[in-house]
């Protein structure tokens, strides 16, 4: 791995938060077959994946591509011979692609090493080649970085036996040689890089685009130039920065994806170092390290650990299994061997987690595997004549359909593997028994793994006495909040507590009081570039188990079922637990032996004592280690009166580190004893920081004591529950970043540091990045001992009770708030009375924070040192709050009256006010008759997808899309079946009283090139609108802001962690996300860095209250500012926090008819407010020297900090990487001045306007006849919204626009599509048909000389009808994963369907004639679905937690059916059979299935119509058990209505 | 907390009065006590608000949200922990104080305020009768001594809390029994002064010692006190009451300060004996009580009392309006009319806007008032007075009583021996570290800040005793 191109790390800028995704594909010859036409075919497939890549600022700039082959030996061999350099026979040679720096003098130290190194292995070196390129068509950017390409030529030496033998030889040798020129630092040192070495592969790659991997390599035009296979892959990253070694393919690998778990991966390799041994490689092994490099992207490490594990003996497809394995944990369906396989491994290597689709091969098998929860596309398809195409997206390359046998998917965790030395291709299923079955990995298992819950029981330790209970909580921190707010609901519910609104309370770093060390850490959270998982729907992906104790060798193949393991089903221990552990050796015969080491110290030593404390424990732990000791109890049991603690967090990071570098860590497990821990973000950090199971036992002991004052609750159901919250509150924690399992969570350090100083992260919690720096042990060892002061002094409040805390409500001697009783009260009789003098009282309430310290931004100051401009040379106000936006509050967590007050507000001044998720009423898009408007002129589109019609697109002014929100990034959210009320059901397309889910992520965004394709579908639909993208800020969120603009969003909104909510639980509200400045300053930096900030607008929101605020945000970079809180107080909010329970007094977040009537806001309130923040705008731009806003924006230098503050905690915090203003020449735009291009010029759809002309001006009736490609993308939406913008939702009458279409689709085929409009496919759709369609119909069949049976054929690929509303679907074929998820009230008719099929459905009818997969109707809580269950087995593959299954009766249909409409079902038949989902069920199937064989022709339908008596029987129908219920309620209803 | 839909369903129900036929027949108190279900009902309607401004309203900061859910949920020992945490003597603010956190409580805004101050008074009274309130002995004896000179709200505040920090406190109080104001600014029928005794009682355990008939100043020098203590706390008081300069005020008998009135019924009530030729009374007599805020109504409750033949009560400023506007002044305390039950007793008339031009009589006696309407005008953000012309009218009078605010503490003997720096004729010291301008010597509640509330004095008193704790020993662990 070369040093890279990618910019230094400056400002907040830091390489290591690039990330990237992208399309992948291959094709080979089954049985080897070479020939220069597959090198070809691979070079157009990479062509037709252009679209699922990016371009930076330099349109001539791509991301990245490349392309793999085989050994072309004739090729070489001439070119060889014209260079006299004569090859050995093939096999015996390895050629080397290597990159070089231009610089002479670099390039031949370069050479030179490698001539050395491959001289001391004793291999022969042979030659160098220049390659020929013809960079004409590259970028300038990109040529400015081109490196100098060779080949070089390697013979196999004699202590080489074989060619394996001789491959792994390459690889010691590339390892040493690349450690070697990064050790030189030398000047041009970053351009070396060896893209690939081996005597079986090639690989041919760089910055390039697409179409520009054939031009620029000459070599491979070249007929001679011969493979059977071809593996492509075109890249999206999130930066412009030409990086010529991030191309993908690597040696060994294509990735798109995103490993989640990347820091635990990397950190769990490096601590192997020690205790890791190969037979095979032998003293070799130690030539390899570092053997991963820090600084490289996720697929380059992967690829690195790959490499290791293949060279040590493991097969490829066994190594995938190793480190992509499938969720077996709790699989039922999976064949006992095969889980054994699984958890046998397990404890050999941490998953490395996330959405993947990776390709491999090593030149004799290509294969490709999938992430457990198949978040990437890959489809393929088997020819009559050997071949095997595999890509991202299907009609990447052309074949006649009568050749075709086979098109399938890949399935989450699976793997394809095609052997062209055996010639065929090895499945899923024969593959894994094979592996398998090579041993008795069940005996193995039962042979070494230590259940924890199956040791004896051992006597524990019992609660404490009232008063050493109350001193030990006061020693670590406990309020009297974490008893009333968290503990004791636990205790009751079992559940985390939720809490609505945002976080207004000081950051730690800045607060006066004493705060725990948890509190400086932050949660990381997926947005973007991979997806959240939802940790209840989705459980079967999840674990919790966690393997405590030393490793066994990664590499010792040999060593099978001699390593004993330690396993807990989750890793929250009992006292009871705990003691197990701490005896276990007598009780294993010595294999585990514990040590308990202490984290207290004398307190005499007091906080400057905590250092050599903490050195004393990691050598204490070291030296345990080396006595034997294979467990680690770290424990502050001890502490007392006498004994300070150190922070658990601390120490156990600190002994994780030390015992990581010391290489020691994989032969010891880290257990934690700590009073410390108490709610969920706790256990997080243990865990992220190493921590393999913890004992919170002062929880439990307080818990005990709880239960004394609580009747009916026993200590044991108290425990239990507390057990179980946790648990769960971890998975939500973990699957928010798209981790599956404790295993790979455990280390991986998913944390940002808020407050914490470097050299106290680099000593004690290593490769954490701090921000803005801040507190270091000796303040961190000071608030320890002021509480243990508190626990163990006199002060007469401490006596007898906990401190109040303050953090969740406020309290006078709690923490301290920005909102109080005099700002709030202050603000809102500023706006009722338009006085400009009392706001300006409240601006100082909240500007002068002289006493509490609350935000970042408080402690900045403003350098006055321009001359200042008189102030009617200002922009106006006018001017100024065009730029104002209201925040995302849905209708349904506000009230109709809050609601539509700040849209007419934001409509009178021509700011914006958004929609939030959940749509918007349709009268709302009409002016009303005063000129007032109540439509939102930003709609929103989130991950529900609630309300999201194409009428609601089309009266966009901005469309965002919700990614993260701030209040709880990387979550979804519930609204309660009472709060949805008949006007919300309406508006949400949903049914009154059942309860809706949005799923933690977009099911259409897993990662960067997704959210492209979902901002190109948003824009066709409505091509005036800007799109919008919404984040949240954390650290590398300027890396994926980067990468949005690329994926060309018009505008991104960085989001504050401390935005508000209607519910949520509070540990994300707490700990999730980072305040705004950081992320605002990284985004700003990194789009002026990349180049790209022209073009893209950026919003900040979080927290703005006054004039200053909006200041600091657009000096930080911001073009736009949103607001949220702060207009609801003047609209009458309170800050009540009781939004979640809908008893808001004022009534603005409830839907209570009675507590609506107390709303009391007047748009003119919310005027004078924004008019009043805008003067003071103007007012600090006068002073500072500013005409404009333009003239402002990311003038960062003209901020300051104030350093003159007499904190105790401050003095650490240095601003200046948030001040960092990168430097640009003039014509670098840094404001949002440019416009994105769309593409949408190129378009199908303007055709079917034109073509359809007729139906939209006069609704008379048309038909259209086109072909199709996969390039072709996002069909149907731009005529679909030029439908609704005449026709609204009602849209035409059926079949007036009528389109035939003929091919491959390529993605979103028909979304949006909108009433009135059919569409008939003849061929295959690729991702996300019918994605938020709105009427309409879509038949996809297969071509008719397409030998396939449709059973065997994918027709439509995953995230099919994502969010629709209404329509009708019938697709001739099976679909891949996620079928019909969200949809609310789409019809559609399928002979198959992949996992997750009708997730968080809530209305509609899906028909499946076939195959279902796993966890079917998860979080399905309307609608219902008819599934054909021929084995009758599925019941196992359905999640039955909402739903149930029931048989079709038919008896009372018919009589219904002939009493009511005499079976006249084509006139009037679709209103009647869709107006009682409880009933009419066969006559409602039976119809469906009828209108599928006439529009798609299915045979599987006529089959089933032939044999209606035979079939019915077998159909069983889902049906949501809340949607019963409110369908029975409403029947009941109108039933005594209409009496 | 709390019941979340509590405020929903249940009305507000404040604590009942006997009637004022009953009441009016003798001078004790009269509020009738509610079943602790019936305050644990009231309790269950706190919102327990994210931001309680109750909590805020309230000078001593009383956590009030915290015990609402304690006698909600039946723990009233609980309740009266957090009550206690935040205010040494509730029994006193849950009988008299005006109660600003209900009017800034955010039921107020649209509903009905929980009644705060009746579940204040349920709980310490409850926290009394089941023997919950004990005196708190500090551990460790500090060896500094304090003179806390007032034995008013805030100089008992003060001397509780310096106590309970360690130091020997002594308070000096220049009447004959401890409570100053207290004791007899406040009329038994608010508050029987039984409390007081109980409190001073507590306090006596905890190591404060009393010396009543001490007048610093006058009686001691004030040098031997600043040689004795370590620090000295002056809680004096405000009490140079604002006098009625009109033309006949010093000519004729019968113009009196409504303290001297007051202090009077309270020591008869007391059992003590007022001689003859001091004795104010208002029996058989037409009264006039000039002033109409919380003394005025102490001066008519009491008059009638005493049987007089009619009460009427004067004010200079305009009659507020009924109904505040709440928008606007919500969570504020609100100007708006306010009837206490002083006037529930047989006020005869109120007058608004009226401002006294002269007292005329006969033989030395009073007989009549003159008096003139008056205008407010607000000029350049100052209100304005002006009389409203030929508005002038006479009203018959035997007694008047002047209840028309107090001016500042009075200057003569102690503050003038001491030579402490003024501030608008208050004490000059900030309400963060309390300090005079002379070495060791502070300065709380309405002496320093002029007159004011039971409840603010409280708080100066416990403030002042943290600045003075933190003076003597370095640093404090007294809450605020």
């Amino acid at each position: 791995m070369s040093q890279s191109t990618l910019p230094p790390r400056q400002g907040l800028y830091n390489p290591r938060n690039e990330h990237d995704a992208c399309g992948v594909g291959f094709i080979v010859h089954i049985k080897g077959q070479k020939s220069h036409e597959t090198v070809r075919q691979g070079l157009e497939l990479l062509k037709n994946l252009t679209h699922r890549g990016a371009v930076g600022a330099d349109i001539y700039a791509g991301d990245g591509a490349g392309i793999l082959i085989q050994m072309p030996d004739a090729f070489l061999r001439a070119e060889c011979d014209k260079l006299s350099i004569s090859l050995p026979e093939q096999g015996n040679y390895a050629a080397g692609m290597v990159f070089l720096p231009r610089d002479a003098a670099n390039r031949a130290t370069c050479e030179n090493l490698l001539t050395e190194i491959i001289k001391r292995e004793k291999a022969v070196l042979l030659g160098w080649r220049d390659v020929p390129v013809d960079n004409r068509t590259l970028g300038e950017s990109v040529k400015l970085v081109e490196p100098f390409i060779r080949q070089i030529f390697i013979g196999r030496g004699e202590d080489c036996k074989d060619q394996d033998a001789f491959e792994r030889k390459l690889f010691v040798i590339r390892k040493q040689v690349e450690n070697a020129v990064r050790d030189l630092k030398l000047d041009h040192g970053h351009a070396f890089y060896i893209p690939s070495l081996s005597s079986r592969t090639i690989v041919y790659k760089g910055m390039l685009l697409a179409d520009q991997v054939g031009a620029f390599y000459a070599d491979l035009s070249d007929e001679r130039m011969v493979s059977a296979l071809a593996l492509v892959h075109q890249r999206f990253s999130t930066n412009t920065f030409p990086t010529w070694d991030l191309a993908h393919p690597f040696r060994l690998i294509a990735h798109n994806g995103e490993i989640n778990t990347l820091r635990g991966n990397v950190n769990g390799m490096a601590a192997r170092r020690h205790s890791i041994a190969s037979k095979i490689l032998g003293d070799d092994m130690h030539k390899l390290w570092p053997l991963i490099h820090e600084a490289q992207s996720d697929s380059a490490c992967f690829d690195n650990a790959l490499e290791l594990l293949v060279a040590g003996g493991y097969s490829l497809a066994h190594a995938m299994m190793l480190l992509i394995p499938e969720a077996w944990a709790g699989n039922e369906l999976m064949d006992e061997k095969l889980r054994a396989f699984y958890e046998y491994n397990a404890a050999l290597m941490e998953p490395w987690d996330g959405p993947a689709a990776i390709a491999f091969t090593d030149g004799r098998q290509i294969g490709a595997t999938l992430d457990r929860n198949g978040l990437r596309p890959a489809r393929y398809l088997v020819t009559d004549d050997d071949f095997v195409i595999m890509a991202s997206e299907m009609g990447v390359l052309e074949v006649p359909q009568h050749k075709i046998i086979k098109k399938w998917r890949l399935q989450p965790g699976k793997m394809l593997l095609i052997d062209t030395e055996q010639g065929r291709i090895i499945d899923d299923a024969e593959l894994k028994a094979n592996l398998s079955s090579c041993h008795p990995y069940s005996e193995w298992l039962s042979k070494t793994q230590i259940l924890l819950s199956e040791l004896p029981a051992e006597i524990s330790a019992m609660a404490p006495d009232a008063h050493t209970l109350l001193d030990r909580q006061q020693a670590f921190g406990y309020t009297r909040e974490d008893i009333e707010f968290i503990l004791k609901p636990i205790a009751l519910t079992g559940q985390e507590p939720i809490s609505s609104m945002g976080i207004d309370t000081a950051l730690a770093v800045l607060s006066e009081r004493s705060r725990l060390l948890y509190d400086y850490f932050k949660q990381g959270f997926a947005q973007v570039t991979n997806p959240a998982i939802d940790p209840i729907r989705e459980e079967l992906v999840m674990s919790l188990v966690s393997l405590i104790g030393p490793r066994p060798n990664l590499l010792g193949l040999d060593e099978g079922g001699t390593h004993m393991r330690l396993e807990v089903e989750q890793p929250i221990l009992t006292n009871q637990d705990l003691e197990k552990i701490r005896r276990i050796e007598t009780r294993t015969g010595g294999v585990f032996k514990t040590k308990t080491l202490t984290l207290c110290y004398p307190s005499d030593l007091g906080a400057s004592g905590m250092e050599a404390a903490l050195d004393k424990l990691c050598l204490a732990a070291k030296q345990a280690v080396e006595e034997g000791n294979n467990i680690l109890a770290l424990s502050d049991r001890d502490l007392d009166v006498a004994h300070i603690a150190i922070p658990a967090l601390l120490a156990t990071s600190a002994v994780h580190h030390y015992l990581t570098r010391e290489g020691l860590r994989t032969e010891v497990g880290l257990v934690v004893e700590t009073g410390e821990a108490r709610e969920v973000h706790h256990f997080a950090l243990l865990a992220a920081y190493g921590a393999e199971a913890i004992n919170p036992y002062l929880a439990f002991d307080t818990l005990s004591g709880l239960c004394e004052n609580i009747d009916d609750l026993s200590e044991y159901e108290a425990h239990k529950r507390y057990i179980k919250a946790i648990s769960k509150g971890l998975l939500k924690v973990m699957s928010k970043m798209g981790i599956s399992t404790y295993q790979s969570y455990c280390g991986a350090q998913i944390f940002n540091a808020l407050g914490l100083s470097e050299p106290f992260l680099d000593r004690y919690f290593t490769g954490t990045i701090s921000t803005v720096e801040g507190v270091g042990l000796k303040e961190i060892s000071e608030e320890t001992t002021r509480r243990h002061r508190i626990a163990f002094g006199n002060a007469p409040l401490f006596r007898e009770a906990l401190d109040i805390g303050g953090e969740y409500a406020y309290r006078l001697r709690g923490e301290a708030h920005t909102w109080t009783p005099a700002t709030i009260s202050t603000l809102q009789h500023a706006t009722r009375s338009n006085s400009y003098e009392k706001y300006a009282e409240f601006c100082r309430l909240i500007d002068e924070q002289n006493e509490a310290l609350l935000t970042l931004r408080g402690l900045m100051s403003f350098k006055e040192d321009a001359a200042p401009v008189p102030l009617d040379e200002v922009e106006s106000a006018a001017e100024i709050v065009k730029r104002f936006a209201t925040g995302a509050m849905s209708f349904g967590s506000i009230s109709y009256e809050a609601h539509t007050n700040l849209a007419i507000a934001m409509n009178r001044i021509g700011g914006k006010s958004n929609t939030g998720e959940g749509g918007e009423l349709p009268e709302r898009f009409k002016t009303l008759p005063n000129g007032d408007s109540m439509r939102s002129a930003i709609k929103q589109v989130a991950s529900g997808r609630f309300g999201v019609t194409t009428e609601y697109l089309v009266n966009a002014d901005d469309i965002q899309i919700k990614v993260s929100q701030g209040a709880k990034p990387g979550e979804g959210g519930q609204l309660p079946g009472h709060k949805v009320d008949a006007v919300i059901a309406r508006v949400r397309h949903s049914t009154r009283g059942v309860g809706l889910i949005s799923p933690p992520p977009h099911h259409d965004i897993y990662s960067i090139e997704d959210l492209a394709q979902l901002i190109h579908d948003l824009k066709n639909v409505n091509p005036e609108a800007r799109i919008s993208v919404k984040l949240v800020s954390e650290v590398g969120v300027g890396t994926v802001a980067a990468g949005v603009s690329k994926a060309h969003a018009d505008h991104v909104t960085i989001s504050g962690y401390d935005g508000g909510t209607g519910a949520s639980p509070m540990t994300s509200i707490k700990h999730a996300g980072l305040p705004w400045e950081i992320g605002l300053a990284e985004t700003h930096q990194t789009l002026v860095l990349n180049k790209l900030r022209g073009r893209i607008a950026v919003q900040v929101d979080g927290g703005l209250r006054t004039g200053r605020d909006v200041v600091i945000g657009a000096l930080l970079g911001a073009d736009e500012f949103g607001f949220a809180t702060a207009p609801l107080i003047v609209s009458g909010c309170l800050m009540m926090r009781k939004c979640h329970l809908n008893t808001c007094p004022v009534g603005v977040a409830t839907q209570d008819p009675e507590l609506r009537k107390r709303f009391t806001g007047q748009p003119e309130h919310v005027v004078n407010y924004f008019f009043m923040v805008a003067e003071d705008v103007r007012q600090w731009m006068a002073k500072l020297g500013f005409r404009t806003v333009n003239e402002m924006i990311g003038r960062s230098d003209k901020l300051d900090m104030q350093r003159s503050l007499n904190h105790w905690k401050t003095q650490g915090l240095d601003y200046s990487r948030v001040f960092y203003k990168p430097e640009v020449d003039g014509t670098t735009a840094v404001y949002n001045r440019e416009s994105q291009d769309h593409g949408l010029d190129q378009a199908l759809d303007h055709t079917l306007i034109a073509a359809a002309q007729p139906a939209l001006q006069n609704a008379q009736p048309v038909v259209i006849d086109t072909p199709i490609r996969n390039i072709n993308r996002t069909f149907g939406a731009m005529l679909s919204g030029e439908v609704a913008k005449r026709y609204g939702h009602k849209g035409l009458p059926d079949d007036t626009i009528s389109i035939r279409v003929k091919g491959t689709a390529g993605q979103s085929f028909g979304s949006f599509l909108a009433q009135g409009i059919s569409i008939e496919l003849e061929g295959e759709g690729n991702d996300y048909v019918g994605k938020g369609m709105s009427g309409g119909r879509i038949a996809i069949y297969q071509p008719k000389d397409c030998p396939v049976t449709p059973a065997d054929n994918i027709i439509v690929g995953n995230t099919v009808l994502y969010g629709a509303i209404s329509g009708e679907c019938y697709f001739s074929g099976v679909a891949g994963e996620r079928f019909a998820v969200r949809n609310s009230g789409a019809v559609a008719v399928v002979e198959g369907v992949g996992d997750h099929g009708c997730e968080y459905m809530t209305g509609g009818v899906v028909v499946v004639l076939g195959q279902t997969g796993r966890n079917f109707a998860a979080g399905m809580s309307g609608g219902v679905a008819y599934v054909l269950d021929e084995e009758g087995d599925f019941e196992k593959r359905c999640n039955m937690a909402m739903v149930d299954l029931e048989p079709i009766l038919e008896e009372d249909d018919i009589l219904e059916a002939i009493a009511h409409q005499g079976g006249d079902l084509e006139t009037h038949g679709r209103v009647h059979i869709m107006s009682d989902m409880t009933r009419n069920d066969a006559q409602r199937l039976k119809h469906f299935i009828e209108k599928h064989k006439r529009y798609t022709n299915s045979a599987r339908a006529q089959h089933i119509l032939d044999n209606w008596q035979d079939y019915l029987p077998r159909f069983v129908k889902v049906m949501p058990v809340d949607y019963r219920e409110a369908l029975k309620q409403i029947q009941a209803e109108q039933a005594i209505a209409s009496c | 907390m709390g019941k979340p839909t509590g405020f929903m369903e249940l009305p507000r129900t404040e604590r009942h009065y006997a009637s004022p036929s009953d009441r009016i027949q003798h001078y004790r108190e009269f509020t009738l006590s509610p079943s602790d279900a019936e305050v644990a009902e009231q309790g269950s309607r706190c919102m327990d608000c994210g931001i309680p401004f109750c909590h805020n309203g309230c000078p001593v900061n009383n956590i009030i949200p915290d015990w609402n859910d304690g006698v909600y949920r039946g723990d009233w020992q609980q309740a009266l922990d957090i009550l206690h945490s935040t205010n040494n003597f509730p029994e006193f603010t849950g009988r008299i104080c005006p109660a600003p956190c209900e009017a800034a409580c955010t039921l107020n805004l649209q509903d009905q305020p929980v009644t705060i101050k009746s579940i204040e008074c349920a709980i310490i009274d409850k926290g009394w009768a089941m023997g919950w309130v004990k005196p708190q002995i500090p551990e460790k004896r500090t060896g500094k001594r304090v003179a806390v000179i007032g034995s008013g709200p805030s100089g008992l505040a003060c001397a509780q809390q310096l106590a309970r920090a360690g130091h020997e406190v002594v308070v000096y109080e220049k009447n004959d029994r401890i409570g100053g104001l207290l004791r007899y600014g406040i009329p038994d029928f608010k508050m029987e002064k039984t409390h007081i005794d109980r409190r001073i009682a507590q306090m006596q355990a905890e190591g404060v010692r009393f010396r009543p008939n001490s007048h610093i100043g006058t009686d001691i020098p004030t040098q031997k006190l600043l040689a004795e203590y370590d620090a000295i706390v002056l809680a004096v008081g405000s009490e140079k009451p604002r006098d009625l300069e009109v033309p006949g005020r010093n000519e004729y008998e019968g113009v009196y300060y409504a303290m001297d009135f007051l202090r009077q019924q309270n020591k008869r009530n007391a059992g003590d004996t007022i001689a003859e030729d001091v004795a104010i009374t208002a029996t058989d007599k037409r009264v006039i009580v000039i002033g109409g805020g919380d003394t005025g109504s102490d001066c008519i409750g009491t008059s009638i009392r005493q049987g007089a033949a009619s009460v009427v009560q004067l004010e200079i400023l305009p009659q507020p309006p009924e109904k505040e506007n709440k928008l606007l002044t919500w969570p504020m305390w609100p100007n708006k009319l306010r009837t206490t039950s002083s006037h529930d007793e047989g006020i005869k008339q109120r007058y608004w806007s009226v401002n006294t031009k002269s007292i005329t009589g006969k033989d030395g006696k009073i007989t009549h008032l003159n008096a003139v309407e008056v205008e407010w005008k607000q000029e350049g953000g100052q209100w304005k007075m002006s009389e409203k012309p030929d508005s002038a009218f006479t009203l018959e009078a035997d007694i008047v009583f002047l209840a028309m605010g107090f001016v500042h503490p009075v200057h003569e003997g102690l503050l003038k021996e001491l030579g402490v720096e003024l501030d608008r004729n208050n004490i000059k010291a900030d309400d963060k570290q309390y300090r005079t301008s002379v070495d060791k010597v502070f300065a709380a509640g309405d002496a320093r800040r002029g007159q004011s509330l039971v409840v603010w004095a409280i708080r100066e008193g416990r403030q002042a005793a943290k600045a003075v704790d933190e003076f003597l020993m370095g640093s404090s662990e007294l809450p605020r």
